[in-house]
Parts: C-alpha cells; sequence; structure tokens
C-alpha cells in the first residue's frame, strides 16, 4: 500500500518525503483547491523545487485541484491543471467533470485521480468516471464500512485509496453544505470549510464561546479544550440534551485495521492535513511509514504497537482517535 | 432552457422524511388533486425506511400518471451497500418513468441512452460537466442548493444544449449526508438496531444551538436547515430562466403551499400576502440566502 501525504508548504513535503512519504498531495495558492487557507499551499516555484526534492528521492507529486469552478472562473481550474501538467508532476486529483475533460483532452498523458470530493462510493459511480476520463485511482469517501469497501474494491478495477488518518468529515464530501449554510463559502467552490475570517472567540464569563458567523458553535469552560470550530464538531441541543450532536472533535486512524485494508486490496492509504505543520506531517508520516512496512513483513502478527498509537492520539484533534465509519459501530 | 412557456411549473420533491405508511398514503392521494404538474417519487435517504416497497412507489406513480402529472423516480443520494446499488438500478430499468438521477451510480446505470434527471447532489456546477452529462442523456438539471442565481444563469446561458432547469424552492433544505444516522444518535441507538426511529419524527428532529438558535433538522443520515428556504418572490420576479420551482413535502401544509404558490403564478395576487400566508408553514422561518449569495441560512429582500 502506498503512503500518501499532505504538504501545505515545501518544509512539510520535505518532511514527508524524509520519512517516508510513497506521495505528497499539494495544492496551489487559490481557490481551486479544497485547503484554500491564507498563508498556505504552492506558488510554481515552489512545486517546482518540491517536485525535484521528490523525484530525487523516488517520491511522487500529485497536484489536488478538487474544487468545482463555475462558469465565470473555469478559465482559473484550466490554467492550474496546464501549470501543473508544465511543472511534471505525476497524477492530478480533480473532482469536477468539466475539468476531467480539460484535463483529458488537453494532456492525455497525465495521470488522473478522482478527488474524494467527487463523492464516489461504489464501483458503479467510479466505472463511469473510469469509462468517460480513464482515472486511474479514486479516492473514497469517509463514509464506508471496511466490508463495503472490500465488496466496492472486488467489482472496481480502477485502484483505490482511502483516508487513513487525520481530520474526520463525517459527512459525505462533495455534497456538505454546513459551511456555505452558515458563512456563504464552503468545501465545493471556494475551498475551505468554516472560513477563519467568520469565527470569533469571546469570552462569557468564565467560558469561551466559538462562532461561526454569529451562530453559536460551542462554550467551553476554563478546563476545556476549544478546537477549531468545524460545525459539524460543535455542541448543540437535540431532544434537551447537549452534546457532540454530529460528531466530537477527533481523529481518524487505521492503524488498528491496517492488515485487514491491505487484505482486501486497498491501493494507497492518504494522511489528511495540507494546514498542519512540517513537524505533524514528519511525525505522522514517519509512524505509519513503520507501521506499513510492519504490517507489509507479516500482516498475520500486526499489532498497532502502543509507542505508535500514543504518538498518534497526542497529534490528533481533542487527543482521540477513531476508526470512523469503517467500523459500523461508529455509525 | 426551453422558451414559449408562459410560466414557471411547480414540482413535488421527494419525500425526505419517514412517514408511517398510512400517511404516505394520504399524504399522495391528496397531491393527485393539487395544481403540482410534477411529482418525485421514490426514497432518497435511507434504504431502511421501508413503509413503500417498489411496488407502492409504482402504484402511486400510475396514479399520478392518471392526474395529468408527470411522474419522476428519485434515486438513494448515498449508496453504501450492494444491496442498495441493487434498487437503484431497479428504479433506473423500470422502463416507464423517467429517473432522478441523485449519485453518479445512478447515471453510469442509465447507461447514456436513457433520458434523465440530473439531481443536485451530482454537484453540476459548471455549463461544462452539465454539457458531458446532456451527452449522457440529462434533459432537466436541477441546480445544487448552494448555487447563486446569478451563477445557474450563467450555467443554462452557456449551455448549447435544450435543458430545463429546476430550482428548489420550497422547505427544509438537504444540507449533508453522512455514514452515522444522528437521529439513532440522539436516541442512544446503534445504526443497526435503529428501530426505525426517526418515523416519530414527521419533519425531522430540531437541533439548536446552545444559545436556543433554531439552526439544524436531524433527518437519519441527512443533515437539514432548520429554516424553510423560500424563493416564491424570486420566482415572481421571473426566476432568472428557471423552469421549475421545487417543494419539498412537509408534514402538514404542502397542499397549501401548492396552493398558494399556484395562485402566485397564475394571477396578479399581492406577492407579499402570500408569502406571509406561506410563512405560516415554516415553523424556524424563512431563507433564501443562496439564491442572492449570501450564506444559505440568511434572508435577502
Amino acid at each position: 500500500m502506498d503512503l500518501v501525504c499532505p504538504a501545505g508548504n515545501l518544509p512539510s513535503l520535505k518532511a514527508a518525503v524524509d520519512n517516508g512519504a510513497s506521495a505528497i498531495y499539494v495544492g496551489f495558492r487559490d481557490a481551486t483547491n479544497a485547503r484554500h487557507f491564507a498563508g498556505l499551499n504552492f506558488n510554481d516555484r515552489q512545486i517546482e523545487s518540491g517536485v525535484r526534492y521528490a523525484h530525487a528521492r523516488g517520491v511522487q507529486v500529485f497536484v489536488a485541484i478538487n474544487t468545482y469552478p463555475q462558469p465565470d472562473n473555469m478559465a482559473q481550474w484550466q490554467a492550474a491543471v496546464d501549470r501543473a501538467a508544465q511543472l511534471e508532476v505525476d497524477a492530478l486529483i480533480i473532482a469536477d467533470m468539466g475539468v476531467m475533460e480539460y484535463a483529458r483532452t488537453h494532456w492525455p498523458d497525465l495521470r488522473l485521480h478522482l478527488s474524494v470530493q467527487s463523492s464516489a462510493t461504489t464501483h458503479e459511480a467510479i466505472d463511469f468516471y473510469a469509462d468517460h476520463f480513464a482515472i486511474r485511482r479514486a479516492v473514497l469517501p469517509r463514509v464506508l464500512s471496511v466490508r463495503q469497501v472490500a465488496a466496492l474494491i472486488k467489482k472496481c478495477a480502477t485502484p483505490i485509496e482511502v483516508f487513513g488518518f487525520g481530520s474526520l468529515c463525517v459527512m459525505v464530501e462533495g455534497r456538505c453544505y454546513l459551511s456555505s449554510y452558515v458563512t456563504g463559502y464552503g468545501p465545493n467552490t471556494f475551498g475551505a470549510c468554516s472560513p477563519a475570517r467568520f469565527v470569533r472567540w469571546t469570552e462569557a464569563g468564565d467560558s469561551l464561546e466559538t462562532r461561526v458567523n454569529d451562530v453559536l458553535i460551542d462554550r467551553v469552560g476554563p478546563d476545556e479544550h476549544a478546537g477549531y470550530p468545524t460545525i459539524c464538531k460543535g455542541r448543540f441541543k437535540v431532544n434537551g440534551a447537549t452534546g457532540y450532536a454530529i460528531e466530537a472533535p477527533t481523529s481518524l486512524n487505521v492503524l488498528p485495521i491496517l492488515p485487514e485494508l491491505l487484505r482486501i486490496g486497498v491501493a494507497a492509504i492518504k494522511i489528511e492535513g495540507r494546514q498542519r505543520s512540517p513537524a505533524y506531517v514528519g511525525q505522522v508520516t514517519a509512524v505509519f511509514r513503520q507501521a506499513l512496512d510492519a504490517c507489509a513483513r507479516d500482516p498475520e502478527r500486526f499489532v498497532a504497537d502502543d509507542a505508535w498509537m500514543a504518538r498518534l492520539q497526542s497529534l490528533s484533534e481533542g487527543s482521540q482517535t477513531t476508526l470512523g465509519a469503517y467500523s459500523r459501530g461508529w455509525q | 432552457m426551453k422558451t414559449g412557456e408562459q410560466s414557471y411549473r411547480l414540482s413535488l420533491g421527494p419525500l425526505q422524511f419517514h412517514w408511517p405508511r398510512q400517511a404516505m398514503l394520504d399524504f399522495y392521494r391528496r397531491i393527485e388533486s393539487s395544481p403540482v404538474d410534477i411529482v418525485y417519487l421514490g426514497e432518497t435517504v435511507c434504504s431502511k425506511r421501508k413503509e413503500f416497497r417498489y411496488r407502492d412507489w409504482m402504484d402511486v406513480a400510475e396514479r399520478m400518471l392518471g392526474s395529468g402529472k408527470e411522474v419522476v423516480l428519485s434515486t438513494l443520494v448515498l449508496i453504501e451497500a450492494q444491496s442498495e446499488l441493487g434498487q437503484v438500478r431497479k428504479l433506473c430499468n423500470n422502463g416507464r418513468f423517467l429517473v432522478e438521477a441523485n449519485d453518479m451510480s445512478a447515471v453510469r446505470m442509465l447507461g447514456g441512452d436513457t433520458a434523465f434527471v440530473g439531481g443536485a447532489t451530482l454537484n453540476i456546477q459548471n455549463q461544462y460537466t452539465l454539457k458531458i452529462l446532456a451527452d449522457q442523456g440529462l434533459v432537466r438539471w436541477v441546480a445544487p442548493h448552494e448555487m447563486t442565481a446569478s451563477v445557474m444563469t450563467a450555467v443554462i446561458t452557456q449551455t448549447a444544449a435544450e435543458i430545463e432547469c429546476e430550482v428548489f424552492g420550497w422547505g427544509r433544505m438537504p444540507i449533508a449526508y453522512s455514514a452515522r444516522c444522528y437521529t439513532a444518535r440522539a436516541l442512544d441507538l446503534p445504526k443497526d438496531q435503529c428501530e426505525n426511529c426517526c418515523v416519530q419524527y414527521a419533519d425531522g428532529l430540531l437541533l439548536s444551538t446552545r444559545d436556543d438558535e433554531e439552526f439544524l433538522v436531524i433527518n437519519g443520515i441527512q443533515t437539514m436547515s432548520a429554516k424553510t428556504v423560500c424563493l416564491a418572490s424570486e420566482f415572481r420576479q421571473g426566476g432568472h430562466g428557471a423552469d421549475i420551482l421545487r417543494i419539498n413535502p412537509q408534514a402538514s401544509g404542502t397542499t397549501n403551499i401548492i396552493e398558494l404558490l399556484h395562485q402566485l403564478r397564475n394571477a396578479a395576487t399581492d406577492c407579499a400576502e402570500i408569502i406571509a400566508e406561506m410563512a405560516k408553514f415554516a415553523p424556524a422561518g424563512l431563507c433564501n440566502g443562496y439564491w442572492h449569495g449570501a450564506p444559505g441560512m440568511d434572508l435577502c429582500t
């Protein structure tokens, strides 16, 4: 299984390469990718030196162009495809069919991956993109159980990449409007969830209130940690009880089920977190590299080492990890 | 878009909630005599809801057809299990009624030679993607709920093919879909033993902020807006070129809403008065922000 690691800047890319990534995925500094955050991502020269650094060490570079252009800004997405192709990256990760068709027509030799933002959860959906745009890999939304992933892989000729670690989108990617409902800007067309300029922290007595565009997402006491207020990780009232009605702040971690993912034929494990620091990227990559190597050597006897788990836990949202939808119990 | 029509048509979207079988039968009986032009039928949210089987949907579809309505069968949005693919395939192969594809799985099953409606969750955001799907048989495009009116107009004017455009214009808005069932979670039940608990909430289960703002509605694996989308006055002003206004079913007042929107499109009735009447059927207030380029939850005038 390949290990696909995130990089929001050149130091993160180097940290991932140095710690054992098989491939790095990056984005341009604009709305053409799903981590459109201030100060993050690459200009052309940075990608160019990143590609040089990675390729010299046998590591691939993928460029995410995985948001949805609209009529007036399609040219920007097409230009992103052209630039990535000219930088000789190894694959593009695309969500929109219009962008896929453009890449296919203008750069027929360029490898295309289907982005998680395309919401494809079945072999039928993936086959559509394979038939029409010759995609060579598909990234699955974080909604299927391990058994469902296995059933999909059995019927699907396209290699499958799944999320292995990082912040957990609990909604089907590409079909979540929570952020745009509250702020007007969301992952599909703007490339960010709960954009920072809408977030406000205010003191209220001895508690801290977090608001996104004035909507109260959570209120934390002096001993509690206030995480970044993505709307799905807030505390709300349902049926008179207050709690994490959608999901608690937590990170996905598939380390305990690596042998199963290997056995069912997953082609690649993706680490989330282009917005994270180089130190974070380096540490997560190192743990997953060790674990993947151990698993490949002897899947029967593989156990998720306590030290690895502790290290990942300390890097996780809310300091806790989950198997998410891979486990039926979570659903 | 098509030209030469006097006014926009009204459609009834697929039932998003889980209602008891008798409530569904009664509801669709009432719809037969309502002035709605198009009726979308089928379970689009959760395959565990089994009040209606395929045969029941087809019976209702025939009755709607007999009452002069156009019928469209609408497919499941989030497909996870192989058995669910089987259900979608059955709808795609029905051989009689138009299908609304809400996932690319359905588009592929329709095979490129069958006319279909492209649902809002296909995420068709530009004329290039719309053209690709038109070549596959798409004859009607339901704009993504978060799209602004001006973008929608740009998409339809820049797409050469004759494609109808439909917009979600009344109801609690579907906002997200998940593997997790939030209704079961709220009641502390595992999803696999959910006991069909969502049947208790005919308009969904309200989720409020900690300072008591009515924010969202939980509907099984689906999350919706607590506010009701209302594009009545926007359509009254021409609807930016959209052909069809979609109304989603709600536990009470759906036929009133259809009646009011029908009055609005046909007569020189006072718009403000009708909208005030419609607002009575929106328990957490109205919103129309997306249409105007604002946050979806906003109400713009």
